[in-house]
């Protein structure tokens, strides 16, 4: 006698595909497979008979064509004769320079803003408090805007800096120009340059390779020199003092190259109408980077201190009964933890930052999309192609940015169950 | 030992001394507070210093500020080289500074509009509010949408009927099982949309013509506008980010996929270059001809964008809740849809509260972009106004105001959101 052993075997009947759970999931996704192409075929169908009907080919050979429009802030060669291309790579460079500053200066003043705004001390943190509610529940846009008009409206003119009885004065010591043309300062000159070296499209300054260059030797040899003495602690107990040596290793080499480059400060000072030498902060520039900066510390405080906050009182207590002083209590115990709450939104905040770069149209800062989405779509009339390479480029930057925070997410993670 | 005298003992408790002065009262209170080391000293002083030369720079121009000029040179005329806020800019064009063009015998239409939409949000918010107006709530898209517009009071009702029609189709088709129903209840409604709901509006509106006096998109402006795109964009991205929030966690590979490239995608590119695909290329991407109403296609773009930073705030939520909650459900034997509605999502909604209202907020600041492709938001508003001859460099008076609403606004969001916070909370922590 057979014994049939198991279930009785399920023949297949059309209707499984729609309520047995086993299939069920196979005829959702070939749907929705199916409805995307059909959207994806009709998108591109209507984009293909617009362009015709327009008489429009789709290509990207514009890039090479001559711009013809000037870009003020150039932080590599430019002018209306080169390409579109280079253009766009100026427009990205001005948009990752001011992304860079405003990230920078954000962390810096909010870092100071969240932690003020936990201290005892009762004026300051009702101020603070007074000023992260105020940046944080009004546009940035607007915040830029009145950044650009205190620039433009309420600073002096070169003129004021004229003659016997100026109006205005430089800052720190005759070094720093503020006026309603924007903002000078010292620019950093060699005498015995090594010149430049020509890579084609861009020129490298050797000098400031060989300084880079000798500031990263510096900081290896200075880790090998911690490392060192990390390692004669383990073995004997006793730490051997290093910080002379790496004072010496960190500054002498460098301090030694400046002089033999002959490094000085050329200062900007009044000739004509306006001011020559240093370099020159266009307004646009500055009212992009302090707005940004402003608005997004606003939210970089907040995360900062629930960061802080997010830390239990008994994590002080512990180090404290391990007999830890504050100081180190701070540094090693309370830090490392916080920072794992702080740095994820404080990441998301610099993508904030980049992103919101954008913005620079309404005070006339040449970004990425001012020249290859503003000026070269116009000249050109290829929207299509201009958008998208924008969108692309953009989306690059992110994810670099969002890749780097999932690095770090998972070297600090917390090792768990 | 007994008789071992003591040469003193105290017989009875001895009057404790007043504290010092400096440990009662204002003085304690200023020196904890104020002056708690030298590092605390410092700030407070230059705190003080702060707000003393705020003081000094803000106080006399508020002081004087002019309120009935109708013109910049006016103002200056009155102050007499004094410093002083001109604020007659304010008192003369607040009405198109939240307005715009739109026509001023109507605008007792969109102030309607605005008060019911306070009335439709109350059940939304508030529980003590009356059951029953949960219908208003349903309707009100439609009504605002009349009142705003204008127009024959037949369109939004058309549109409307399609709800219906999807409400209907889904009771009718129950039987054939949840996925057929819920495929039914889409295509059908959609299909009269394309197909007959013009018609419809049109035989309607020929039998019983019934309207009022249409306002065409262009003379929008203001903050009725950043209001429309706000309250529009917010109402429409959550159930669209919970959507998203739910397929970029699904089992199945290919909802999963397009979830994660549509939020990456919208997250990776800045909102300005979204506005200018839906001003410039939108056009690209629709049958030739087809030409819709640029407010719409702004909501359309906000929508999306916000959609796709809420998915992530619910995602957050999600993770954050205990996996025993999705097994319990599944225990239960509740379907999925059933399981996220009545177990998980009052759970991680509960938890992205805060995020979920800061994208609220970060959506209705983002309104202010539009300015850059040609709508008359509050900011091109106050550019129209400075370019006009009477009120040429006037710039403080008219950010301070318009920031001033937006604060309002957001303030009063965020300030909701802790207040809710605090009614669900229901851990004893």
């Amino acid at each position: 006698m057979a014994i049939d052993s198991g279930a009785p075997k399920a023949s297949f009947r059309l209707g499984m595909l729609i309520y047995d759970t086993r299939y069920r999931s196979y005829t959702i996704q070939i749907f929705a497979l199916l409805l995307l192409m059909l959207v994806a075929a009709w998108l591109v169908d209507n984009t293909v008979r617009n362009l015709a009907a327009l008489g429009k080919d789709f290509s990207f050979n514009f890039l090479w064509s001559t711009a013809g429009y000037d870009i003020s802030q150039r932080p590599i060669a430019y002018d209306s004769t080169y390409t579109h291309t280079r253009a766009a790579v100026v427009g990205l460079l001005n948009t990752l320079i001011l992304a860079i500053m405003s990230c920078v200066a954000a962390t810096v003043l909010g870092v100071i803003a969240g932690v003020l705004r936990l201290s005892n001390n009762w004026v300051v943190g009702r101020l603070m408090t007074v000023y992260i509610e105020t940046f944080r529940n009004v546009p940035v846009l607007i915040w830029i805007i009145v950044v650009s008009a205190i620039m433009s409206e309420s600073m002096p003119a070169p003129s004021a800096f004229r003659g016997e009885d100026a109006t205005a004065s430089m800052l720190l010591f005759d070094s720093i120009a503020i006026t309603n043309r924007g903002v000078y300062v010292p620019s950093p000159l060699f005498d015995n340059s090594l010149g430049s070296y020509d890579l084609g499209t861009l020129t490298l300054s050797l000098d400031y390779v060989l300084i880079l260059l000798v500031i990263g030797v510096s900081i290896w040899v200075n880790q090998r020199i911690t490392a060192s003495a990390t390692r004669i602690q383990e073995a004997t107990g006793v730490r051997p003092v290093t910080w002379w040596k790496s004072l010496l290793v960190l500054f002498a080499p460098l301090i030694a190259l400046l002089m033999f480059l002959g490094f000085h400060l050329e200062y900007p000072e009044l000739r004509g109408f306006n001011f020559a030498g240093g370099i020159q902060m266009r307004n646009s520039l500055i009212s992009m980077w302090i707005g940004l900066s402003i608005y997004s510390a606003a939210f970089i405080a907040e995360n900062v201190r629930a960061g802080i906050m997010a830390i239990s009182k008994g994590q002080t207590e512990a180090a404290f009964a391990l007999g830890l002083q504050p100081g180190k209590t701070m540094r090693l115990v309370i830090l490392p933890q916080a920072l794992r709450v702080i740095i994820p939104p404080l990441i998301s905040q610099y993508l904030n930052i980049t992103k919101n770069t954008s913005l620079g149209l309404a005070v006339g800062y040449m970004d990425l999309r001012s020249t290859l989405g503003g000026i070269t779509i116009n000249q050109t009339g290829r929207e299509l192609e201009g958008m998208l390479l924008l969108m692309l480029v953009y989306l690059t930057v992110s994810l670099i940015i969002s890749s780097l925070m999932n690095l770090y997410n998972n070297r600090v993670k917390l090792k768990e169950r | 030992m007994g008789d071992r005298n003591a040469s003193y003992v105290r017989t009875e408790m001895m009057e404790p001394q007043a504290p010092p002065i400096t440990e009662v009262g204002a003085i304690r209170w200023v020196r904890e507070n104020l002056f708690d080391g030298v590092l605390s000293s410092v700030l407070t002083v230059l705190a003080l210093l702060a707000i003393a030369f705020l003081l000094h720079e803000l106080g006399p121009w508020l002081l004087n500020s002019v309120w009935n000029a109708h013109s910049l040179s006016q103002c200056r005329e009155i102050l007499q080289g004094e410093p002083g806020a001109c604020w007659g800019v304010i008192n003369d064009r607040w009405a198109q500074l939240l307005f715009g063009f739109y026509p001023s015998t109507l605008y007792w239409r969109p102030v309607l509009a605005l008060v019911l939409l306070f009335v439709a949000l109350a059940p939304v918010l508030f529980p003590s509010a009356p059951r029953g107006l949960i219908w208003f709530t349903l309707a009100y898209p439609f009504v605002a949408f009349w009142l705003i517009w204008g127009g024959s009071i037949w369109l939004p009702i058309s549109v409307a009927l399609g709800f219906g029609i999807g409400y209907a189709t889904l009771l009718a088709t129950s039987r054939l099982g949840l996925l057929i129903s819920t495929i039914a209840a889409v295509v059908v409604p959609v299909l009269y949309w394309l197909l007959f709901s013009g018609d419809v509006a049109g035989w309607l509106a020929g039998v019983v013509p019934l309207e009022i006096r249409a306002v065409p998109s262009r003379e929008f402006g203001g903050f009725m506008i950043s209001i429309i795109i706000g309250v529009t964009g917010i109402a429409l991205s959550l159930p669209l980010g919970i959507l998203l929030a739910l397929g970029r966690r699904s089992n199945m590979p290919l909802i999963k996929v397009i979830a994660v490239v549509f939020i990456e995608f919208i997250r990776g590119v800045p909102l300005i270059t979204l506005l200018f695909t839906a001003s410039l290329l939108l056009n690209y991407f629709l049958p030739p001809g087809t030409n819709f109403d640029l407010i719409l296609r702004v909501i359309i773009m906000v929508t999306l964008f916000a959609s796709a930073y809420m998915a992530e705030v619910i995602r957050g939520g999600l993770a954050a809740l205990p996996r025993g909650q999705f097994e319990a459900a599944d225990a239960l034997g509740l379907d999925y849809w059933k399981a996220q509605r009545l177990i998980v999502m009052p759970q991680a909604l509960k938890i992205s509260i805060p995020g979920i209202v800061n994208t609220f907020i970060g959506l209705f600041k983002d309104t202010t972009l539009v300015v850059f492709i040609g709508l008359l938001d509050p900011i091109g508003l106050a550019s129209a106004i400075r370019a006009n001859s009477d009120w040429q460099g006037i710039y403080w008076e008219l950010f301070i105001f318009i920031g001033a609403i937006f604060w309002i606004f957001c303030f009063g969001m965020s300030r909701y959101s802790m207040h809710l916070e605090r009614r669900l909370k229901t851990d004893h922590r």
